[in-house]
Protein backbone atom coordinates (compact mmCIF):
# COMPACT_ATOMS: atom_id res chain seq x y z
CA UNK A 1 0.00 0.00 0.00
CA UNK A 2 3.41 2.09 0.22
CA UNK A 3 3.25 4.78 -2.07
CA UNK A 4 6.60 6.85 -3.40
CA UNK A 5 6.31 9.31 -5.76
CA UNK A 6 9.33 12.12 -6.26
CA UNK A 7 7.49 14.46 -3.94
CA UNK A 8 6.71 13.06 -1.13
CA UNK A 9 6.84 9.83 0.97
CA UNK A 10 5.40 7.89 3.58
CA UNK A 11 5.72 5.33 5.90
CA UNK A 12 4.14 2.10 6.33
CA UNK A 13 1.31 3.62 8.57
CA UNK A 14 1.14 6.01 5.81
CA UNK A 15 2.78 9.15 7.72
CA UNK A 16 4.68 11.82 5.86
CA UNK A 17 7.87 10.98 6.35
CA UNK A 18 10.98 13.87 6.40
CA UNK A 19 12.14 14.67 2.84
CA UNK A 20 15.58 16.38 4.13
CA UNK A 21 17.09 18.62 2.16
CA UNK A 22 20.94 19.17 1.79
CA UNK A 23 21.08 21.56 4.60
CA UNK A 24 18.94 19.13 6.69
CA UNK A 25 20.44 15.67 5.60
CA UNK A 26 22.84 15.51 8.53
CA UNK A 27 20.22 16.02 10.75
CA UNK A 28 18.43 12.44 10.26
CA UNK A 29 21.77 11.01 9.44
CA UNK A 30 22.87 11.58 13.23
CA UNK A 31 18.66 10.87 14.21
CA UNK A 32 19.62 7.60 12.69
CA UNK A 33 22.36 6.60 15.38
CA UNK A 34 20.20 8.04 18.20
CA UNK A 35 21.92 11.57 18.52
CA UNK A 36 20.13 14.53 18.78
CA UNK A 37 22.46 17.40 16.66
CA UNK A 38 21.84 20.86 15.66
CA UNK A 39 23.99 22.85 13.31
CA UNK A 40 26.15 25.77 14.69
CA UNK A 41 28.21 27.76 13.01
CA UNK A 42 32.48 26.77 13.03
CA UNK A 43 33.84 30.02 13.18
CA UNK A 44 36.18 29.90 16.39
CA UNK A 45 34.86 33.61 17.56
CA UNK A 46 31.03 32.41 17.08
CA UNK A 47 29.88 29.19 17.37
CA UNK A 48 26.12 30.25 17.88
CA UNK A 49 23.63 27.51 17.45
CA UNK A 50 20.84 27.80 14.17
CA UNK A 51 17.80 25.51 13.26
CA UNK A 52 16.35 25.27 10.12
CA UNK A 53 19.97 24.43 9.40
CA UNK A 54 21.11 26.44 6.45
CA UNK A 55 24.69 27.37 4.87
CA UNK A 56 25.36 30.49 6.40
CA UNK A 57 25.59 31.72 9.70
CA UNK A 58 23.25 34.87 9.76
CA UNK A 59 25.97 35.99 13.00
CA UNK A 60 28.96 36.12 11.43
CA UNK A 61 28.36 35.15 8.03
CA UNK A 62 30.86 32.39 8.24
CA UNK A 63 30.04 28.87 5.93
CA UNK A 64 32.01 27.11 8.39
CA UNK A 65 29.78 24.94 9.89
CA UNK A 66 29.36 21.64 12.74
CA UNK A 67 26.79 19.76 14.18
CA UNK A 68 26.64 19.81 17.72
CA UNK A 69 25.20 16.75 20.25
CA UNK A 70 22.24 17.61 22.28
CA UNK A 71 21.21 16.53 26.09
CA UNK A 72 18.19 15.53 24.51
CA UNK A 73 16.12 17.25 27.13
CA UNK A 74 14.08 20.29 26.56
CA UNK A 75 10.65 21.74 27.65
CA UNK A 76 7.31 21.97 25.90
CA UNK A 77 7.08 25.70 24.79
CA UNK A 78 3.79 25.37 23.07
CA UNK A 79 1.19 22.43 21.75
CA UNK A 80 -2.05 22.13 19.38
CA UNK A 81 -3.96 19.36 19.35
CA UNK A 82 -4.85 18.89 15.31
CA UNK A 83 -8.41 17.44 14.85
CA UNK A 84 -10.55 16.53 11.15
CA UNK A 85 -10.26 16.86 8.25
CA UNK A 86 -6.49 16.05 7.98
CA UNK A 87 -4.75 13.26 5.59
CA UNK A 88 -5.84 10.03 6.36
CA UNK A 89 -3.52 8.19 8.61
CA UNK A 90 -3.45 11.79 10.87
CA UNK A 91 -6.95 11.37 10.58
CA UNK A 92 -7.23 7.85 11.80
CA UNK A 93 -5.05 8.76 15.02
CA UNK A 94 -6.54 12.52 15.77
CA UNK A 95 -6.98 14.05 18.22
CA UNK A 96 -3.18 13.68 18.50
CA UNK A 97 -0.68 15.68 20.00
CA UNK A 98 2.03 18.06 17.89
CA UNK A 99 4.15 20.14 20.48
CA UNK A 100 7.27 22.48 19.69
CA UNK A 101 10.13 21.45 22.28
CA UNK A 102 12.68 24.11 23.27
CA UNK A 103 15.61 22.59 23.93
CA UNK A 104 17.49 22.54 27.72
CA UNK A 105 20.96 23.37 25.83
CA UNK A 106 19.25 26.16 23.77
CA UNK A 107 16.00 27.44 24.26
CA UNK A 108 15.71 29.41 21.50
CA UNK A 109 16.01 26.10 18.80
CA UNK A 110 13.00 24.75 18.88
CA UNK A 111 11.88 21.61 17.41
CA UNK A 112 8.16 20.65 16.11
CA UNK A 113 7.68 16.94 17.52
CA UNK A 114 4.94 13.92 19.34
CA UNK A 115 4.54 13.53 22.52
CA UNK A 116 4.12 10.06 23.52
CA UNK A 117 4.35 7.60 25.84
CA UNK A 118 7.05 5.58 24.49
CA UNK A 119 9.33 5.53 21.38
CA UNK A 120 7.27 3.30 19.08
CA UNK A 121 3.93 4.43 20.33
CA UNK A 122 1.05 6.04 18.36
CA UNK A 123 1.08 10.19 18.00
CA UNK A 124 -2.21 9.52 20.32
CA UNK A 125 -0.84 7.77 22.77
CA UNK A 126 -0.64 10.65 25.28
CA UNK A 127 -3.23 11.51 27.62
CA UNK A 128 -4.25 14.99 26.35
CA UNK A 129 -4.69 15.79 30.56
CA UNK A 130 -0.59 15.32 30.71
CA UNK A 131 0.39 18.33 28.14
CA UNK A 132 1.21 21.10 30.03
CA UNK A 133 3.45 24.44 28.36
CA UNK A 134 6.70 23.85 30.35
CA UNK A 135 6.85 19.79 31.01
CA UNK A 136 9.52 18.29 31.03
CA UNK A 137 10.35 16.01 27.94
CA UNK A 138 13.25 13.79 26.88
CA UNK A 139 13.84 12.92 22.75
CA UNK A 140 13.33 9.02 21.52
CA UNK A 141 13.74 8.50 18.42
CA UNK A 142 11.65 5.92 16.60
CA UNK A 143 12.16 4.18 12.98
CA UNK A 144 9.90 4.51 10.50
CA UNK A 145 9.79 3.69 6.93
CA UNK A 146 13.35 3.32 7.16
CA UNK A 147 13.86 6.88 8.78
CA UNK A 148 14.84 7.57 12.13
CA UNK A 149 12.28 10.49 13.94
CA UNK A 150 12.78 12.05 16.76
CA UNK A 151 9.94 12.02 19.15
CA UNK A 152 9.55 12.85 22.79
CA UNK A 153 8.60 11.47 26.34
CA UNK A 154 7.87 12.95 29.49
CA UNK A 155 10.90 13.14 31.40
CA UNK A 156 11.19 10.99 34.49
CA UNK A 157 11.43 13.11 37.33
CA UNK B 1 8.57 62.62 -10.36
CA UNK B 2 7.08 62.01 -7.06
CA UNK B 3 8.90 61.95 -4.50
CA UNK B 4 6.45 60.21 -1.95
CA UNK B 5 3.49 57.63 -2.24
CA UNK B 6 1.79 59.82 -0.03
CA UNK B 7 -1.60 60.42 -1.30
CA UNK B 8 0.25 60.17 -5.02
CA UNK B 9 -2.47 57.76 -5.65
CA UNK B 10 -6.01 56.51 -5.36
CA UNK B 11 -8.27 53.62 -5.69
CA UNK B 12 -11.05 54.34 -8.22
CA UNK B 13 -12.46 51.62 -8.74
CA UNK B 14 -14.08 48.50 -7.09
CA UNK B 15 -15.29 45.59 -8.42
CA UNK B 16 -16.47 41.55 -6.86
CA UNK B 17 -18.28 38.40 -7.69
CA UNK B 18 -20.93 36.81 -5.97
CA UNK B 19 -19.21 34.69 -2.76
CA UNK B 20 -20.29 30.95 -2.54
CA UNK B 21 -18.86 27.90 -1.27
CA UNK B 22 -19.09 26.90 -4.97
CA UNK B 23 -19.52 28.81 -7.74
CA UNK B 24 -19.75 27.94 -11.55
CA UNK B 25 -17.22 29.74 -13.18
CA UNK B 26 -13.21 29.18 -13.69
CA UNK B 27 -11.42 31.21 -11.82
CA UNK B 28 -10.05 32.93 -15.12
CA UNK B 29 -13.92 34.12 -15.81
CA UNK B 30 -14.08 35.27 -11.84
CA UNK B 31 -10.88 37.29 -12.29
CA UNK B 32 -12.32 39.29 -15.43
CA UNK B 33 -16.25 39.63 -14.35
CA UNK B 34 -14.33 41.71 -11.10
CA UNK B 35 -11.82 43.75 -13.10
CA UNK B 36 -14.43 44.64 -15.64
CA UNK B 37 -17.03 45.55 -12.70
CA UNK B 38 -13.97 47.53 -11.15
CA UNK B 39 -13.16 49.48 -14.37
CA UNK B 40 -16.62 49.95 -15.11
CA UNK B 41 -17.08 51.22 -11.32
CA UNK B 42 -14.56 53.67 -12.19
CA UNK B 43 -15.78 54.62 -15.52
CA UNK B 44 -11.95 53.55 -17.32
CA UNK B 45 -12.14 51.60 -20.74
CA UNK B 46 -10.54 48.40 -19.93
CA UNK B 47 -8.01 49.50 -23.00
CA UNK B 48 -6.50 52.04 -20.68
CA UNK B 49 -4.91 49.70 -18.39
CA UNK B 50 -1.53 48.92 -18.63
CA UNK B 51 -0.32 47.64 -14.96
CA UNK B 52 -1.57 44.98 -13.36
CA UNK B 53 -0.15 43.13 -9.65
CA UNK B 54 -1.53 39.89 -7.91
CA UNK B 55 -0.38 36.93 -5.75
CA UNK B 56 2.11 34.81 -6.86
CA UNK B 57 -0.59 32.10 -5.69
CA UNK B 58 -3.05 33.64 -8.50
CA UNK B 59 -3.50 31.15 -11.07
CA UNK B 60 -5.10 33.28 -13.70
CA UNK B 61 -1.98 35.28 -14.80
CA UNK B 62 -1.70 38.93 -16.41
CA UNK B 63 -1.36 37.47 -19.92
CA UNK B 64 -4.41 35.80 -19.42
CA UNK B 65 -6.47 38.83 -17.69
CA UNK B 66 -5.18 41.24 -19.94
CA UNK B 67 -6.43 39.44 -23.66
CA UNK B 68 -9.48 38.62 -21.65
CA UNK B 69 -10.31 42.44 -20.51
CA UNK B 70 -8.96 43.62 -23.70
CA UNK B 71 -6.41 45.24 -21.73
CA UNK B 72 -3.97 47.70 -23.82
CA UNK B 73 -0.54 47.40 -23.99
CA UNK B 74 0.94 46.51 -20.35
CA UNK B 75 4.45 48.45 -18.94
CA UNK B 76 4.26 47.01 -15.86
CA UNK B 77 3.06 43.68 -14.20
CA UNK B 78 4.14 42.21 -10.63
CA UNK B 79 3.10 38.92 -7.86
CA UNK B 80 3.30 39.30 -4.47
CA UNK B 81 4.60 36.27 -2.26
CA UNK B 82 2.96 34.47 0.83
CA UNK B 83 -0.14 34.03 0.30
CA UNK B 84 -2.63 36.35 2.21
CA UNK B 85 0.47 38.04 2.90
CA UNK B 86 0.53 39.79 -0.43
CA UNK B 87 -3.13 41.42 -0.63
CA UNK B 88 -1.92 44.94 0.07
CA UNK B 89 1.13 44.64 -1.64
CA UNK B 90 -0.77 44.64 -4.86
CA UNK B 91 -2.03 48.07 -3.93
CA UNK B 92 1.27 48.73 -3.17
CA UNK B 93 3.04 47.81 -6.45
CA UNK B 94 0.79 49.52 -8.08
CA UNK B 95 0.97 53.23 -6.52
CA UNK B 96 4.65 53.11 -6.96
CA UNK B 97 4.25 52.02 -10.42
CA UNK B 98 2.05 54.80 -11.05
CA UNK B 99 3.47 57.66 -8.67
CA UNK B 100 6.74 56.61 -10.79
CA UNK B 101 5.08 57.13 -14.43
CA UNK B 102 5.80 53.18 -15.15
CA UNK B 103 1.99 52.88 -15.66
CA UNK B 104 -1.05 55.18 -15.74
CA UNK B 105 -3.71 52.76 -14.94
CA UNK B 106 -3.38 50.11 -12.44
CA UNK B 107 -5.37 47.02 -11.95
CA UNK B 108 -5.32 44.73 -8.54
CA UNK B 109 -6.74 41.71 -8.26
CA UNK B 110 -7.38 37.91 -7.07
CA UNK B 111 -9.51 35.12 -8.23
CA UNK B 112 -9.93 32.23 -6.18
CA UNK B 113 -11.89 28.78 -6.25
CA UNK B 114 -10.87 28.09 -2.29
CA UNK B 115 -14.50 26.70 -1.58
CA UNK B 116 -14.48 23.70 -4.02
CA UNK B 117 -11.08 23.59 -4.98
CA UNK B 118 -8.35 21.40 -3.01
CA UNK B 119 -7.02 22.46 0.18
CA UNK B 120 -3.42 23.85 0.12
CA UNK B 121 -2.18 22.11 2.50
CA UNK B 122 -3.05 18.49 1.19
CA UNK B 123 0.15 19.61 -1.41
CA UNK B 124 2.70 18.05 1.48
CA UNK B 125 5.48 18.62 -1.55
CA UNK B 126 4.98 22.99 -0.31
CA UNK B 127 8.91 23.09 1.15
CA UNK B 128 8.63 27.14 1.32
CA UNK B 129 9.32 28.99 2.55
CA UNK B 130 10.19 26.50 5.52
CA UNK B 131 10.95 23.40 4.35
CA UNK B 132 8.32 20.31 5.71
CA UNK B 133 10.91 17.72 6.91
CA UNK B 134 10.40 20.00 10.16
CA UNK B 135 7.34 19.92 10.48
CA UNK B 136 5.05 17.69 8.23
CA UNK B 137 6.18 14.97 9.66
CA UNK B 138 4.60 15.28 12.90
CA UNK B 139 0.93 15.91 11.87
CA UNK B 140 1.50 19.76 11.56
CA UNK B 141 -0.26 19.95 8.45
CA UNK B 142 -2.52 23.19 8.18
CA UNK B 143 -1.94 26.74 8.73
CA UNK B 144 -4.42 26.19 11.69
CA UNK B 145 -2.24 23.77 13.09
CA UNK B 146 0.86 26.00 12.68
CA UNK B 147 -1.01 29.18 13.80
CA UNK B 148 -2.84 27.25 16.77
CA UNK B 149 0.91 26.33 17.92
CA UNK B 150 1.49 30.23 18.39
CA UNK B 151 -1.98 30.89 19.85
CA UNK B 152 -1.78 28.67 22.24
CA UNK B 153 1.59 29.96 23.84
CA UNK B 154 0.01 33.14 23.33
CA UNK B 155 -3.01 32.73 25.39
CA UNK B 156 -0.44 31.25 28.02
CA UNK B 157 1.77 34.20 28.35
CA UNK B 158 -0.56 36.61 28.07
CA UNK B 159 -3.46 35.04 29.57
CA UNK B 160 -5.81 35.37 26.83
CA UNK B 161 -8.74 33.54 26.74
CA UNK B 162 -11.37 31.90 24.31
CA UNK B 163 -13.64 34.49 25.37
CA UNK B 164 -11.32 37.50 23.37
CA UNK B 165 -11.00 34.87 20.39
CA UNK B 166 -14.65 34.58 20.40
CA UNK B 167 -14.89 38.36 20.55
CA UNK B 168 -13.04 38.52 16.93
CA UNK B 169 -15.15 36.13 15.26
CA UNK B 170 -18.49 37.83 16.49
CA UNK B 171 -17.79 41.32 15.35
CA UNK B 172 -16.76 39.69 11.87
CA UNK B 173 -20.33 37.66 12.50
CA UNK B 174 -22.03 40.71 12.90
CA UNK B 175 -20.62 42.57 10.61
CA UNK B 176 -21.48 39.96 7.66
CA UNK B 177 -25.05 39.78 9.09
CA UNK B 178 -25.18 43.61 7.92
CA UNK B 179 -23.66 42.52 4.75
CA UNK B 180 -26.06 40.80 2.03
CA UNK B 181 -23.17 40.05 -0.01
CA UNK B 182 -21.52 38.00 2.75
CA UNK B 183 -21.42 34.33 2.87
CA UNK B 184 -23.01 34.31 6.81
CA UNK B 185 -25.45 36.78 6.15
CA UNK B 186 -28.51 36.43 8.41
CA UNK B 187 -26.91 33.55 9.95
CA UNK B 188 -25.94 34.48 13.22
CA UNK B 189 -23.10 33.21 15.81
CA UNK B 190 -23.69 32.89 19.39
CA UNK B 191 -21.38 32.60 22.15
CA UNK B 192 -22.84 29.07 22.80
CA UNK B 193 -22.43 28.03 19.29
CA UNK B 194 -18.44 28.90 19.52
CA UNK B 195 -17.95 27.36 22.88
CA UNK B 196 -19.57 24.26 22.05
CA UNK B 197 -18.00 23.79 17.77
CA UNK B 198 -15.82 21.33 17.08
CA UNK B 199 -12.18 21.71 17.18
CA UNK B 200 -9.86 22.39 14.26
CA UNK B 201 -6.71 22.40 15.57
CA UNK B 202 -7.29 22.95 19.74
CA UNK B 203 -7.24 25.38 21.05
CA UNK B 204 -8.65 26.49 17.48
CA UNK B 205 -12.16 25.59 16.70
CA UNK B 206 -14.66 25.82 13.64
CA UNK B 207 -15.70 29.75 14.03
CA UNK B 208 -11.66 30.76 14.52
CA UNK B 209 -10.91 29.44 10.74
CA UNK B 210 -11.92 31.77 8.00
CA UNK B 211 -14.57 30.46 5.26
CA UNK B 212 -13.51 28.73 2.53
CA UNK B 213 -14.89 30.55 -0.73
CA UNK B 214 -15.16 31.25 -4.33
CA UNK B 215 -15.17 34.41 -5.37
CA UNK B 216 -12.88 37.09 -7.19
CA UNK B 217 -12.19 40.85 -6.70
CA UNK B 218 -10.42 43.77 -8.47
CA UNK B 219 -9.49 47.58 -7.60
CA UNK B 220 -8.35 49.70 -10.01
CA UNK B 221 -5.38 52.89 -9.28
CA UNK B 222 -4.41 55.74 -10.87
CA UNK B 223 -2.74 59.11 -10.22
CA UNK B 224 -4.46 61.81 -7.89
CA UNK B 225 -4.52 63.81 -10.56
CA UNK B 226 -6.68 61.33 -12.51
CA UNK B 227 -8.38 60.35 -9.53
CA UNK B 228 -9.93 64.02 -9.96
CA UNK B 229 -11.95 63.37 -12.82
CA UNK B 230 -13.15 59.30 -11.88
CA UNK B 231 -16.28 58.57 -11.31
CA UNK B 232 -15.90 57.52 -7.96
CA UNK B 233 -14.78 60.09 -4.55
CA UNK B 234 -11.15 59.08 -4.51
CA UNK B 235 -9.79 56.98 -1.40
CA UNK B 236 -6.32 57.96 -1.64
CA UNK B 237 -3.36 55.75 -0.97
CA UNK B 238 -1.45 57.33 2.03
CA UNK B 239 1.22 55.14 3.12
CA UNK B 240 2.24 51.62 2.09
CA UNK B 241 4.60 49.12 3.44
CA UNK B 242 5.77 45.29 2.83
CA UNK B 243 7.15 43.02 6.34
CA UNK B 244 9.79 40.68 6.50
CA UNK B 245 10.88 41.09 9.75
CA UNK B 246 14.31 39.65 10.39
CA UNK B 247 14.79 35.86 11.45
CA UNK B 248 11.61 35.76 9.97
CA UNK B 249 10.86 31.72 8.86
CA UNK B 250 6.68 32.34 7.73
CA UNK B 251 3.90 30.46 9.16
CA UNK B 252 5.90 28.60 11.60
CA UNK B 253 7.84 31.39 12.90
CA UNK B 254 8.64 29.44 15.85
CA UNK B 255 12.49 29.73 15.75
CA UNK B 256 12.58 33.35 15.95
CA UNK B 257 14.24 34.55 19.12
CA UNK B 258 10.27 36.08 19.77
CA UNK B 259 7.75 34.27 18.30
CA UNK B 260 4.97 36.35 18.97
CA UNK B 261 6.08 39.65 17.38
CA UNK B 262 5.73 39.13 13.56
CA UNK B 263 5.96 40.70 10.23
CA UNK B 264 2.78 43.40 11.11
CA UNK B 265 5.85 45.07 13.36
CA UNK B 266 8.40 45.18 10.95
CA UNK B 267 5.23 46.68 8.30
CA UNK B 268 3.45 49.04 11.00
CA UNK B 269 7.00 51.00 11.42
CA UNK B 270 7.32 51.67 7.95
CA UNK B 271 3.41 52.42 7.18
CA UNK B 272 3.28 54.50 10.50
CA UNK B 273 6.79 56.63 9.26
CA UNK B 274 5.51 57.53 5.93
CA UNK B 275 1.92 58.33 7.35
CA UNK B 276 0.49 62.08 8.56
CA UNK B 277 -1.35 60.36 10.91
CA UNK B 278 -1.49 57.44 13.77
CA UNK B 279 -3.17 54.55 15.60
CA UNK B 280 -5.50 56.43 17.68
CA UNK B 281 -6.10 58.61 14.33
CA UNK B 282 -8.06 55.33 12.16
CA UNK B 283 -11.49 55.57 11.82
CA UNK B 284 -11.68 51.62 11.00
CA UNK B 285 -10.01 48.58 10.00
CA UNK B 286 -9.90 45.81 8.12
CA UNK B 287 -7.53 43.56 9.45
CA UNK B 288 -6.55 40.37 7.65
CA UNK B 289 -8.61 37.38 9.73
CA UNK B 290 -7.34 34.10 8.37
CA UNK B 291 -7.59 33.03 12.25
CA UNK B 292 -9.04 34.92 15.14
CA UNK B 293 -5.99 34.93 16.47
CA UNK B 294 -4.46 37.03 14.00
CA UNK B 295 -6.66 39.91 15.24
CA UNK B 296 -4.51 40.54 18.89
CA UNK B 297 -0.93 40.24 17.58
CA UNK B 298 -2.39 42.79 14.65
CA UNK B 299 -3.63 45.42 17.04
CA UNK B 300 -0.18 44.98 18.57
CA UNK B 301 1.73 44.98 15.93
CA UNK B 302 0.43 47.93 13.61
CA UNK B 303 0.26 50.04 17.34
CA UNK B 304 -3.32 50.09 18.60
CA UNK B 305 -2.18 48.87 21.92
CA UNK B 306 0.73 47.19 23.90
CA UNK B 307 2.38 44.13 23.68
CA UNK B 308 0.62 41.20 25.09
CA UNK B 309 -2.95 43.70 24.91
CA UNK B 310 -4.05 43.02 22.24
CA UNK B 311 -6.91 40.32 23.61
CA UNK B 312 -7.80 43.00 25.91
CA UNK B 313 -8.65 45.22 23.69
CA UNK B 314 -11.60 43.19 22.33
CA UNK B 315 -12.96 43.15 25.12
CA UNK B 316 -16.50 45.70 25.83
CA UNK B 317 -17.42 45.81 22.27
CA UNK B 318 -14.18 47.27 21.15
CA UNK B 319 -14.36 45.64 17.61
CA UNK B 320 -18.05 46.22 17.13
CA UNK B 321 -19.70 49.35 15.49
CA UNK B 322 -19.07 51.92 17.70
CA UNK B 323 -16.26 50.99 19.73
CA UNK B 324 -12.76 52.32 19.95
CA UNK B 325 -11.80 50.70 16.72
CA UNK B 326 -14.80 49.13 14.41
CA UNK B 327 -12.79 45.83 12.29
CA UNK B 328 -13.94 44.06 9.00
CA UNK B 329 -16.79 45.28 8.68
CA UNK B 330 -18.10 43.20 5.49
CA UNK B 331 -17.32 40.72 7.85
CA UNK B 332 -13.73 40.07 7.20
CA UNK B 333 -12.12 36.31 5.88
CA UNK B 334 -14.21 34.62 8.69
CA UNK B 335 -17.34 35.62 7.77
CA UNK B 336 -17.88 37.50 4.65
CA UNK B 337 -15.16 35.90 2.23
CA UNK B 338 -12.31 34.82 2.71
CA UNK B 339 -10.09 35.55 -1.02
CA UNK B 340 -6.89 35.75 0.10
CA UNK B 341 -7.46 39.57 1.91
CA UNK B 342 -8.85 40.97 -1.01
CA UNK B 343 -12.45 41.61 0.06
CA UNK B 344 -10.81 43.89 3.08
CA UNK B 345 -8.76 46.15 0.32
CA UNK B 346 -12.63 47.11 -1.31
CA UNK B 347 -14.36 47.10 2.29
CA UNK B 348 -11.78 49.90 2.94
CA UNK B 349 -12.86 51.68 0.13
CA UNK B 350 -16.63 51.66 0.37
CA UNK B 351 -15.86 53.30 4.16
CA UNK B 352 -14.17 56.07 2.95
CA UNK B 353 -16.91 56.53 0.04
CA UNK B 354 -19.73 56.07 2.68
CA UNK B 355 -21.15 53.17 1.30
CA UNK B 356 -20.00 50.35 3.66
CA UNK B 357 -22.93 48.21 4.62
CA UNK B 358 -21.63 48.88 8.17
CA UNK B 359 -20.96 52.27 7.95
CA UNK B 360 -18.97 54.33 10.11
CA UNK B 361 -19.65 57.62 10.62
CA UNK B 362 -17.69 59.47 8.31
CA UNK B 363 -14.61 57.69 8.45
CA UNK B 364 -11.87 59.14 6.97
CA UNK B 365 -8.93 57.00 7.18
CA UNK B 366 -8.60 53.37 6.85
CA UNK B 367 -5.86 50.70 8.10
CA UNK B 368 -6.33 47.79 5.51
CA UNK B 369 -3.70 44.82 6.22
CA UNK B 370 -2.32 41.32 4.58
CA UNK B 371 -2.00 38.08 6.44
CA UNK B 372 -0.06 38.42 9.62
CA UNK B 373 1.98 35.13 10.45
CA UNK B 374 3.88 35.22 7.06
CA UNK B 375 5.56 38.38 5.08
CA UNK B 376 3.42 40.59 4.77
CA UNK B 377 1.90 44.21 3.73
CA UNK B 378 -0.22 46.89 4.37
CA UNK B 379 -2.04 50.36 2.99
CA UNK B 380 -3.55 53.10 4.57
CA UNK B 381 -6.17 54.72 2.94
CA UNK B 382 -7.64 58.06 3.35
CA UNK B 383 -10.85 59.73 2.11
ZN1 LIG C 1 28.85 32.49 13.07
Amino acid sequence: MTTQTTTTTTSADELLLPVPDEDGAPFWEYAAQGELRIQACAAPDCGKLRFPPRPCCPHCRSFDSEWRRMSGRGRIWSYVRPHPPLLPAYAAQAPYNVILVELADAPQIRLVGNLVTSADAPLDSMDPARLRIGARVQVVFTETGGIAVPRWVLEKS
Amino acid sequence: MAATLKDATAIVGIGQTAFAKQLPQSEKELACRAILAALDDAGIDPSEVDAFSSYTMEETDEVEVAKGIGAGDVTFFSKIGYGGGGSCATVGHLAAAVATGQASVGVAWRSRKRGSGPRPWKNTAVQLPTPGQWTRPFGLLRPADEIGMLARRYMHEYGATRDHLFNVAMACRNRANENPAAMMYERPLTREMYMTARMISDPLCLFDNCLETDGALACVIVSAERARDCRQKPVYVHSVAQGLPSQHHGMVNYWNDDPLSGPAWTAARHLWKQADFGPQDVDVAQIYDAFTPLIPLSLEGYGFCGRGEGAAFTEGGALEMGGRLPINTGGGGLSEAYVHGFNLINEGVKQLRGISTAQVPDAATCLVTAGEGVPTSAILLRA
